[in-house]
């Protein structure tokens, strides 16, 4: 595992961010910095707002109050054309890839350099195949469209079509969901390849702990905020993964080791209730 | 991502409440249609920003114009003939009655130019592509598809929405063409062929009540269709709910709600369109007859 250089400037910072829809608070003071070169995971169990977080992070979701900065420039503040330049600066793996159905996988994965570099139809196929080698899968699969596709093949052609414009920063949510453990390892692989052959920083949003230990420099642990109290903080744990092993929060090392703990005893009691309404 | 909140009765108890609790459900739902209305204003207006910016892409355009034209002219020729020949069938015992059943080439004719024509395409348009493009659009909303564009730096409604609303925009003038077309040969086959009209006399009535200007009128009024159906089934699936029933729900509004600012659209403009002509032809004798 390698480690991101201590002394770092932060390529990402978040300030006391807030989220909200509607009447359900979702994000709450969340800050952190994250510096140039690192690799975070964001662990947590569903509906605590990892993806949120990172979708904020990218200005796809806007801030209820707080700020997120990039490269030292606050994202909600940017007009639309400098959002667009920000954007490709970065890259993002969707949990489920989010190809688009109506292209090949060659047109997937180009997409984004026809969208912002229109000339150099032969650097565009050059970079594609690179990436695609990158990713492990062969030529044959150019021509296929995603729906032919294994999830693992799609989350690939995801990992490539993000790759293509050579990003800064990397985002990945949720990258091994849904894979059997082999093509999880896979990802994983191709995450720390991906991180040692280009000089990229990466926020993976994930609860597999497999993932989190063997590709993070640091993790960051996200708690629900329907399951803390008001002055309580949000972010539960932040350190290395050996750090998190040795946590001594219960919350923690339930969490790591997939313990349902309290909240058998929970769905038991609303089992009783719903049976006595 | 939909920021709308969602208004929801509360139950209360009492007299008070029994009397209270109708009116705050109903300004409950009156706010949320302002709601809907200024976000579809706001929609409407950065597709005509991005429409100005910056035009969509040749292969792009195609693509939606084939899907949108192309694909619909069979479904709206064969219904234009039939609503010709239903119309034949429905005018033709309360003329003959009269003795002016060759009279009806011009009232067949006409009505397929000014109404029959411009709403029958635009019902089918939309019915059979605003559904089809707010399932789509949800479809890619749901599977995070949108959200995708606009990580990778591309605008979602000039990529998505601007083809699709100028296909609409700009072809649904022919559909209009081909269905009122369709009408007319379908009314006066029906007329020549099955109730044995003079040929002469239908062709020579069919002619003096139809004029240029009703053939633009009905051009005019499904520009305005064309316009509506890409605009309110883009937002629809723009705005789609989460799950397969979201999506369901996203294509049946836009059918829903295309068809009925048609609808609306349509008596307005009909009436704008006759204070139009008769300001800019007041002695023809087309007004003079009515």
């Amino acid at each position: 595992m390698a480690t991101s250089k201590p002394n770092a400037e932060p390529i990402i910072e978040i300030n006391e961010l807030n989220v909200s829809f509607g009447r359900q608070d979702v994000l709450r003071d969340i800050s952190l910095s994250v510096p140039a070169g690192q690799t975070l995971a964001i662990i947590g169990e569903s509906g605590c707002g990892k993806t949120v977080l990172l979708k904020t992070i990218i200005g796809l979701v806007r801030p209820t109050k707080g700020y997120v900065k990039f490269d030292g420039q606050r994202i909600d503040q940017l007009n639309d054309q400098q959002l667009t330049r920000q954007r490709t600066r970065f890259g993002f793996v969707f949990q489920n890839a989010a190809l688009f159905d109506s292209m090949t996988v060659a047109e997937n994965i180009s997409f984004p350099l026809r969208q912002h570099r229109p000339d150099g139809r032969a650097s565009h196929d050059e970079a594609m195949l690179a990436r695609l080698a990158e990713v492990g899968l062969p030529t044959a699969v150019l021509r296929k469209r995603p729906a032919e596709l294994s999830g693992g093949m799609r989350k690939r052609v995801g990992l490539a079509r993000a790759l293509i414009m050579n990003p800064e920063v990397l985002l990945y949510d949720e990258p091994t969901t849904g894979l059997d453990p082999i093509m999880s390892d896979v990802i994983n692989e191709l995450m720390i390849r991906t991180r040692k052959k280009n000089p990229v920083t990466s926020i993976i949003v994930t609860h597999d702990m497999k993932t989190a230990q063997q590709v993070a420099d640091r993790i960051v642990m996200l708690y629900p905020l329907t399951r803390l109290a008001d002055e309580e903080g949000q972010i539960l744990f932040d350190g290395s993964a050996h750090e998190l092993e040795c946590s001594k929060d219960r919350r923690v090392t339930q969490f790591i080791h997939g313990e349902a703990g309290d909240r058998l005893m929970e769905m038991n009691e609303n089992s009783e209730e719903g049976q006595v309404v | 991502m939909s920021t709308g909140i969602e208004y929801s009765p509360r139950p209360r108890r009492g007299v008070l409440s029994a009397l209270i609790d109708p009116m705050v459900d109903l300004g409950a739902v009156v706010l949320g249609m302002f709601e809907t209305l200024g976000d579809m204003t706001l929609f409407a207006m950065q597709t005509l920003r991005w429409l100005v910016a910056r035009l969509p892409s040749k292969e792009s355009l195609y693509t939606n114009m084939y899907q949108i034209g192309v694909m619909s002219l069979p479904v709206v020729a064969l219904t234009g003939t039939f609503i010709g020949m239903v119309l034949a069938v429905q005018s033709y015992t309360q003329f003959r009655a009269f003795g002016l059943e060759t009279q009806l080439g011009g009232v067949i004719n006409r009505t397929m130019f000014r109404e029959l024509g411009p709403v029958l395409a635009a019902t089918m348009l939309a019915g059979r592509v605003g559904s089809a493009m707010a399932a789509e659009l949800g479809t890619m909303r749901v599977t995070e598809q949108i959200d995708a564009l606009s990580s990778m730096g591309a605008n979602p409604i000039q990529y998505l929405v601007v083809p699709r609303f100028l296909s609409c925009l700009l072809l649904i003038p022919s559909l209009t063409i081909m269905a009122v077309f369709m009408g007319v040969v379908g009314g006066a086959a029906y007329c020549v062929f099955l109730l044995d009209i003079d040929v002469h006399h239908y062709s020579a009535n069919s002619k003096t009540y139809v004029e240029n200007w009703d053939l633009l009128y009905g051009v005019i009024k499904s520009v305005f269709f064309g316009a509506t159906i890409g605009l309110v089934s883009c937002y629809r699936g723009f705005h789609c709910k989460a799950g397969a029933e979201g999506v369901g729900q996203a294509a049946t509004s836009a059918f829903v709600q295309s068809f009925v600012v048609i609808i609306v659209l349509d008596l307005f403009l009909s009436i704008m369109l006759d204070n139009i002509y008769s300001y800019l032809w007041p002695t023809s004798p087309m007004l003079l007859n009515g």
